[in-house]
């Protein structure tokens, strides 16, 4: 009998250091069917294939393929398997043409061919309904004509098993429909696909079975037939968990931060922020919801002053009121609002504007990696003080004072910030943009990877500086302490804002449904 | 029931990255590097040339050390070295592949030594040093703002783009050795003022090279102060880091990439105003004979300290020296000693790689600890 399954997980587990990314994943891909992988960011969607991929190595647990069990160690290895991944930044050499980077890295003997492999090219494009123009170069290409040149690459190798990351987040609607359509052909091929992706409603038109992960467990699978946008949900966010943390009401709340028709474009000429207009007020955290990748650096990068804008974009800033605590810390500004579109990074940050972004990396932005916690401290600061020469002292007491107040475990404060673990990087960053006083305090996955006791100091600094008056931008990944932590959640889906909602009375699932664009109403239609 | 996945090998080495190193130990293995590489030599010079590689070490020691005008001319040579490293290291502190500064020299000496030509005798020589100084300072500025501004403004390769500086300074130096021929015929400039000594260095505490010693070491110890301690410093420290957290600090990477190569470029001309009216007392081609290129290894080697430059200054002037007297004293040409300097500078170099990162062999110790 045929074996049916292309490729059979058993048991597998990946760890970093201390984060469980997979946690005794069991997961199975059948021939002829296009499995969706779905789940929240950080759920290990990603790390799952990559293990399957070669990118990276399964600490416990049995892949097998085609009923063999395999060590895949190596994308060749992958391969080998007739395993192909489609990553969702494109690994293409930009002034190779098509039938280059196709053939790229093969190992075939003899001379190489080009005009054989366009002609091979040609023909897995006409099997599957894909357009390309083999001698096209790739700098010349579309993001779309980009994607299939990786789809083809795989097709070319000879690969049955296909994994697909977020391939639709880059695509136009119709350039979506077509992948789709080749991807149902390839499916009547009998080849199985995986695709990774956060929209339910392309979760519902292309796939047969759904596999859900949350928090690098498996939730289970669902023939897509059987379910619907609101179950897929409800497997994918959970049950919300109590965290208790402390919320007090802050009254009253002044107008702080007036986003009005906020545009802004990625390099590419895409709209990474669509019209965002939204009020914040000092006294409040403001949560930002959203699938990564849906406009939240850019929306606190604009209102930084880090990032072109398009014309009719505003950001006013109004600044505290003169019987505020906080009030008078910060150079004054025009009591009726000020526009901060215009201004220089750091005039925004004279005014009292601090944003703390911890990205991916952590380091890329923010913190000088090959520098201790006193020089880190004044990175924002060095410029106070007469003279030519900089000033260590004050900033020397800061990072003592952050590292007594928030336990960062450093040998010293002059040990480069890279070699301390993540968490403490945290902790000198978020730490540095509190201690500035700031009115309007901005801070990206600020919890991002840390631990629970210091992710409360982390919330219950956010949750003082509220009450000091401050306006509180919380972008977060975790809608549990969305929910527990501020008082509005703006939810924001593909740079455009699906909702405002108040965290005290909405349900996660009313969140997950704004983030993955689905409104109530529509849903329940 | 947890199955372990089978047939995994761990290759038989791995290169894994050090969380950080105590300073004795990185020390040790620098001098462990160095210690190797005398050895290999040794069994090079050995083999190649059947001499005793200890009498050739007393030679190159000699070479460098040996008399009294040997030891100026090393110091003279090491302080040349170190002011050009000097001026490389702000720009490589900032990323900025300046591999310009052989132009930057040779435009800095060009104009002293037309300086030199055309007034020599009409100004005294404190003036006239005054006048060449800041002459040459302004154009090694223009030879290293140039290729900062379209770096910064079009983001331009500023590799590439120093390193064509390179050779329009190489033309304008040739057609200057043409025009200012002496004597005819000859295709060199000769000594400039070789009778009146119109603009050469005076003798500073009896030292031909006093001078030398006294501008380079106040260089030196300021380019310390200003990478450490100075506001301008610390932006050039950040932008070199990541321009991403520049940018988010509110600093005009821009500005600070143009005005860090036009001190750069700046000090770098001044060498070439120190080698023509403070060494050579004339002008060609070869005035920066390559020191631009060593240089940017004294400068990286030290890690941007310039104290610490000093001390590599002297071993790659030193080796230099010793090179040239073994080739006299052994018969020996030019290469072999140059094979030697080449072996001694591989294995310093390669040793940061062992301080940076550890091997670990598989079934050794730590593998099977781990």
């Amino acid at each position: 009998m045929e074996n049916t399954y292309a490729i059979q997980m058993k048991h597998v587990t990946k760890r970093f250091g201390k984060v469980v990314a997979n946690d005794d994943v069991s997961l199975d891909i059948k021939r002829g069917e296009i499995l969706s992988l779905l789940g929240e960011n950080g759920s290990g969607k990603t790390t799952l294939m990559n293990m399957l991929a070669g990118i990276y190595f399964p600490d416990e647990g049995e892949i097998l393929v085609g009923g063999n069990p395999v060590t895949i160690a190596s994308p060749k290895d992958a391969f080998d398997c007739g395993i192909g991944m489609i990553h969702q930044h494109f690994k293409l050499v930009d002034i190779f043409t098509a039938a280059e980077n196709i053939v790229l890295g093969l190992e075939e003997p003899g001379k190489l061919d080009l005009k054989a492999a366009a002609a091979r090219i040609t023909e897995i494009c006409q099997k599957y309904g894909f357009v390309i123009d083999p001698n096209k170069k790739v700098y010349n290409m579309s993001v779309s004509e980009k994607q299939t040149v990786e789809i083809v690459k795989v097709l070319y190798r000879g690969a049955d098993i296909l994994i697909l990351d977020e391939p639709t987040a880059v695509l136009t609607p119709q350039e979506t429909d077509r992948l789709f359509d080749v991807m149902r052909n390839m499916k009547a091929d009998g080849k199985a696909m995986v695709i990774i992706t956060h929209k339910l409603n392309e979760v519902m038109d292309v796939s047969d079975r759904v596999a859900v992960l949350r928090k690098g467990r498996y939730i289970g699978d669902v023939a897509t037939r059987d379910t619907n946008p609101q179950k897929l949900t409800d497997m994918m966010v959970g049950h919300a968990v109590t965290l208790n943390i402390d919320r007090p009401l802050v009254e009253p709340r002044h107008l702080r931060l007036e986003v009005q028709d906020l545009t802004v474009l990625t390099p590419d000429g895409v709209k990474a922020l669509d019209h965002v207009s939204f009020q914040a007020f000092g006294g409040e955290i403001l949560g930002i919801a959203g699938i990564s990748g849906s406009g939240q650096k850019e929306l606190l990068e604009s209102i930084a002053g880090l990032r072109a804008t398009e014309p009719g974009s505003h950001v006013i800033y109004h600044p505290p009121a003169p019987d505020e605590p906080i009030a008078g810390q910060h150079v004054p500004v025009d009591r009726s609002g000020e526009e901060l579109l215009g201004k220089t990074p750091r005039q925004i940050h004279s005014i009292g504007v601090s944003m703390a972004f911890v990205p991916e990396d952590r380091l890329g932005m923010g913190l000088v990696g090959s520098m201790g916690m006193t020089d880190n401290m004044m990175l924002k600061t060095y410029r106070a003080g007469k003279g030519p020469l900089l000033d260590r002292k004050s900033p020397r007491a800061l990072a003592e004072q952050v590292k007594a107040e928030l336990d960062v475990l450093t040998p010293s404060l002059n040990t480069p910030v890279r070699r301390l673990s993540g968490g403490n990087v945290q902790k000198v960053l978020v730490g540095r943009e509190i201690a500035q006083n700031p009115s309007v305090l901005m801070t990206a996955y600020a919890v991002r990877g840390l631990d629970i006791n210091t992710s409360y100091t982390i919330y219950n600094l956010l949750t003082a500086e509220k009450c000091k008056g401050v306006a509180v931008l919380y972008v977060g990944e975790d809608l549990d302490v969305l929910l527990e932590l501020c008082d509005r959640i703006l939810v924001l889906c593909g740079g455009q804002v699906s909702g405002v909602v108040d965290a005290r009375t909405t349900t996660k699932e009313e969140v997950g449904l704004l983030m993955t664009r689905f409104r109530k109403e529509a849903a329940q239609a | 029931m947890t199955q372990t996945v089978q047939h995994h090998k761990e290759p038989l080495l791995r290169i894994v990255k050090r969380d950080g190193i105590a300073r004795p130990k990185a020390y040790a293995i620098r001098i462990a590097a160095v210690l190797a590489s005398l050895v290999v030599s040794g069994i090079f010079i050995f083999a190649i040339t059947k001499l005793n590689p200890i009498q050739v070490y007393e030679a190159i020691f000699d070479g460098a050390f040996g008399t009294n005008r040997r030891s100026w001319v090393t110091i003279r040579d090491a302080m040349m070295l170190l002011c050009i490293g000097v001026g490389l290291a702000p720009a490589f502190k900032m990323k900025f592949w300046n591999i310009g500064a052989e132009g930057q020299i040779l435009i800095g000496g060009v104009v002293t030594a037309g300086i030199m030509r055309a007034w020599g005798g009409d100004l005294s020589t404190p003036a006239l040093l005054a006048v060449m100084g800041i002459v040459s300072l302004l154009c090694g500025c223009l030879w290293g703002v140039i290729p900062a501004v379209f770096k910064a403004v079009w983001n331009t390769n500023e590799t590439l783009f120093t390193l064509m500086m390179n050779y329009v300074a190489i033309q304008i130096t040739s057609y200057c050795v043409a025009l200012w021929e002496n004597p005819v015929g000859s295709n060199s400039v000769g000594i400039i003022n070789q009778m009146t000594a119109y603009g050469h260095f005076p003798k500073v505490f009896g030292q031909a090279y006093g001078l030398n010693v006294v501008l380079v070491l106040i260089l030196a110890v300021g380019m310390y102060i200003y990478l450490k301690y100075s506001k301008q410093g610390y932006e050039i420290s950040v932008v070199g880091d990541s321009e991403n957290t520049a940018r988010y600090a509110g600093i005009n990477v821009k500005k600070v990439t143009i005005r860090t190569m036009a001190i750069s470029g700046a000090i770098c001309g001044l060498a070439g105003f120190i080698e023509v009216a403070g060494v050579s007392h004339t002008i060609s081609t070869e005035t920066a004979g390559g020191r631009g290129f060593t240089a940017i290894i004294v400068a990286w080697l030290a890690q941007f300290n310039t104290f610490v430059m000093i001390l590599i200054s002297f071993l790659l002037v030193f080796l230099q020296q010793g090179a040239i007297q073994i080739a006299s004293q052994f018969n020996l040409n030019d290469y072999a000693s140059e094979i030697i300097t080449g072996i001694i500078l591989f294995f310093i170099l390669s040793s940061e790689f062992f301080i940076n990162y550890r091997v670990i062999v598989r079934g050794g110790k730590e593998a099977k600890g781990k």
